[in-house]
């Protein structure tokens, strides 16, 4: 047992911590408030060799360990989730190509990823098909050696600016969920277009955009697995990321935390700091605590991927799930620490609670979260 | 990073549930009911071994650590939540403190029979006025050449009258609060002590509670825990690794909770409202669990544990509080009646969010290391 990351771990958290200091907590609020995407953050991450960590060295990234992509995840949200969304999405993209592809694929597919020259994006969502996945309409049919893709993927993190898509679509529509199947898409070679950008309440300068596919044509060669085997390998990839949403919503969390704690501690009432209130303090304390009860369970899970341990899907599921409903009352109560200025965009609490609620919605609701935890118990 | 329990641990804990299981479960009812003390269950563990997880081999005890020690309670609590909290008060704040501060000869002269569970521990800090204002107590004891006389009245005991050795806090010198305490071990055969009043409360039954009432007792030096004037650190330290007992205490019956509500929704038809509270359950107890673990494996390491500690005591016991209300809401009527282990949890849980410090007082521990 050891509750300590290893010195490796450290010191790549400590360079990226450094990093997001100087560089991204600077930008937060001008990309939250203009919504755009930040290029440049997403340049500075692939420079800094950021992006190459969901990669094992064999594929040119530094390192693949669930437990440093999440303590990446987690240093990034403190300042800017969206900022955090590059790598989180970094990772959800790669997962499906490093879990189901040949050794062939990973070796074309992944560097580029690694160093950073592209961008990855996770396709499964779709108007119809939410939460149930399995009722997706998007269909590849297969022409000699390629399929011809068709549909309408929604809410596709990155989607619109990414290099590389993992796309799921119906290669047998009959058989339901188990006619899905994974394909690999390149911008160059398969081109798609985003017919939309959403306008979100938070992680604004992450493009969130609908995707249309028409006629897009994609090698067999960049099928993940067999056909049918996509459903599987989208649960599987859901298992391995959820403990990375996990981490941003703590990362978010810490950062409100930090913040109120040092504006408590100089905003002065009736002649006092208001972190002399016990009323506050105890606030502080709960905020403390939940924290570090989620951080404890996201890196659990973190390391049940890493070990490709039993009971991993259960883990995920609790950590996400704990995590950002933490997440959501601790940043609510860090706005309420700060009341009135808390409120307002000159100060970046409130930045932090909008940024907080989608960690409660995506890579699974968290009533999705509940369903699979309680799968796992009463099974 | 590593979550995993070692395997010497994870054989230690399958040791205690089956003696749990065997042993203290079969009568965890019937002593509730009948507010009694679970002598086999007691007397079962001592037999094992159980009754010295801390203390070093040589002294005659397992020589276990912190966390075999969260293990053994939770394992405990999960069969009988009065077996545990006896035996977590007895190995923690009963006996910890003369193996963290005692001198060798207090060591050699008291750890052996604790050890073996011959002398049962006890812990007396609290007073009518003097609950989470430990430091207001108000005893004192009083040098007499080579003696101490003590007189004063302490509540709310642990163990009361079954214990052989109680350790006692109370004032030698005019120094205000905690400056003024000291620590004393007094054996319960020493003239002038005596059990006063029993309280009768909702929960924990079998545990016995009361008041330790000293009048004119005597004890040598020999029996004063470390230096004139330590004694509120002694009472401090030997909370903190309390906490830590606390929260095993905690884990056990939530995990009891949890458990015997899986059973239940298994046996009937699923409704995903109580799909999703038992989710949550298991989603909070299993972050609670992490917390206990890591204040333990600080605590074994070495390293400080007074902020984690608390942070664990604060959040198993207020889990454990929740789990056992969601429990009993699941199981509904049949839950409620007297005899149910869903109600027993409820009424057992309450007392780990007041004692060993309230949860308010963690909450200004905690707040205290984090604002500082």
């Amino acid at each position: 047992m050891d509750f300590d990351f290893s010195e490796d771990q450290v010191a790549i958290r400590d360079t990226i911590r450094e990093l997001v200091q100087d560089r991204v907590a600077p930008r937060a609020a001008e990309i939250d408030e203009k919504a755009e995407y930040p290029k440049d953050i997403e340049r500075l991450f692939a420079e800094n060799g950021i992006l190459g960590i969901p990669f094992p060295e064999e594929y040119g990234g530094i390192s693949g360990s669930s437990v440093t992509i999440c303590m990446g995840i987690e240093e990034i949200a403190k300042a800017c989730a969206t900022s955090s969304l590059i790598l989180a999405v970094q990772a959800l993209g790669s997962y499906p190509i490093l879990v189901a592809g040949s050794e062939e694929q990973k070796r074309r597919l992944c560097p580029p990823l690694a160093s950073g020259e592209k961008v990855a994006a996770y396709a499964l969502s779709e108007t119809g098909s939410g939460s149930d996945a399995a009722a997706m309409k998007t269909r590849a049919k297969r022409h000699g050696n390629e399929y011809v893709l068709n549909g309408t993927k929604q809410f596709i993190t990155g989607g619109s600016i990414a290099g590389t898509l993992v796309v799921f679509a119906q290669t047998d529509p009959e058989a339901n969920h188990k006619g899905i199947s994974a394909f690999v898409l390149e911008k160059e070679t398969s081109p798609w277009q985003s017919s939309k950008l959403e306008h979100k309440l938070g992680i604004r300068g992450s493009p969130t955009a609908q995707l249309v596919f028409e006629d897009v044509k994609v090698p067999a060669a960049n099928r993940l697995g067999e056909e049918g085997e996509g459903f599987k390998l989208a649960l599987a990839v859901l298992d391995r990321s959820r403990p990375g949403i996990g981490a941003q919503a703590l990362g978010i969390a810490e950062g409100a935390f930090d913040y109120a704690l040092n504006y408590a501690r100089e905003r002065k009432q009736f002649d006092q700091p208001i972190s002399s209130f016990q009323g506050i303090q105890f606030m502080f304390a709960d905020m403390a605590t939940q924290i570090e009860a989620a951080r404890h369970l996201v890196y659990l899970a973190a390391t049940k991927v890493d070990a490709k341990a039993a009971g991993l899907t259960k883990t995920a599921a609790m950590a996400k799930l704990f995590a950002s409903d933490m997440a959501m009352k601790v940043t609510t109560d860090c706005v309420q620490i700060l009341g009135g200025y808390g409120y307002i965009s000159d100060y970046p609490v409130e930045r932090m609670m909008r940024d907080a609620k989608i960690t409660q919605i995506y890579e699974g609701t968290n009533q999705i979260q509940r369903v699979v935890i309680a799968r796992a118990l009463l099974k | 990073m590593d979550f995993d329990l070692p395997p010497e641990h994870a054989s230690f804990r399958d040791a205690v549930r089956e003696l749990a299981q065997a042993v203290a479960l079969p009568v965890a009812a019937e002593v509730d009911r009948d507010h009694r003390f679970p002598e086999e269950a007691v007397s079962a563990a001592a037999e094992a071994g159980l009754m010295g997880v801390l203390i070093p081999r040589e002294y005659g005890g397992a020589g276990l650590d912190a966390l075999a020690f969260t293990l053994c309670i939770d394992e405990l609590a999960q069969a009988c939540a009065s077996t545990s909290v006896i035996i977590d008060v007895h190995t923690s704040v009963g006996s910890e403190p003369i193996l963290l501060f005692g001198t060798d000869e207090q060591k050699r002269q008291w750890l052996p029979r604790l050890a073996s569970g011959e002398l049962l521990g006890a812990f007396a800090l609290t007073e009518p006025a003097a609950g989470s204002d430990a430091a207001s107590l108000k005893m004192t004891a009083r040098r007499h050449r080579d003696d101490y006389v003590l007189n004063g009245t302490k509540v709310f005991i642990t163990n009361i009258g079954r214990a052989g050795l109680y350790v006692v806090f109370a004032r030698t010198g005019p120094e205000e609060r905690a400056a003024g305490v000291s620590a004393f071990l007094v054996p319960a055969e020493t003239p002038g002590v005596r059990v006063g009043q029993m309280f009768k409360k909702m929960g924990l039954n079998g545990s016995p509670t009361g008041e330790l009432v000293l009048e004119d007792v005597v004890v040598p030096v020999a029996n004063r825990l470390a230096a004139e004037g330590q004694g509120f650190t002694v009472a401090m330290r030997a909370l903190d690794s309390g906490r830590i007992g606390i929260s095993g205490q905690a884990l056990g019956i939530g995990q009891a909770a949890v458990d015997e509500s899986t059973a239940l929704l298994r046996g009937r038809t699923r409704e995903q409202g109580d799909d999703f509270t038992l989710a949550d359950m298991a989603t909070r107890l299993e972050s609670a669990r992490l917390l206990a673990y890591n204040a333990a494996w600080l605590c074994t390491a070495g390293r400080p544990f007074t902020r984690e500690a608390s942070v664990s005591k604060l959040h198993c016991t207020d889990t454990t509080m929740q789990l056992a209300l969601d429990a009993l809401q699941l199981a509904g009527e049949e839950g409620a009646v007297s005899g149910s282990p869903f109600e027993r949890h409820v009424r057992d849980a309450k007392a780990l969010q007041i004692y060993e410090g309230s949860n308010q007082v963690q909450r200004i521990v905690i707040a205290r290391e984090v604002i500082q």
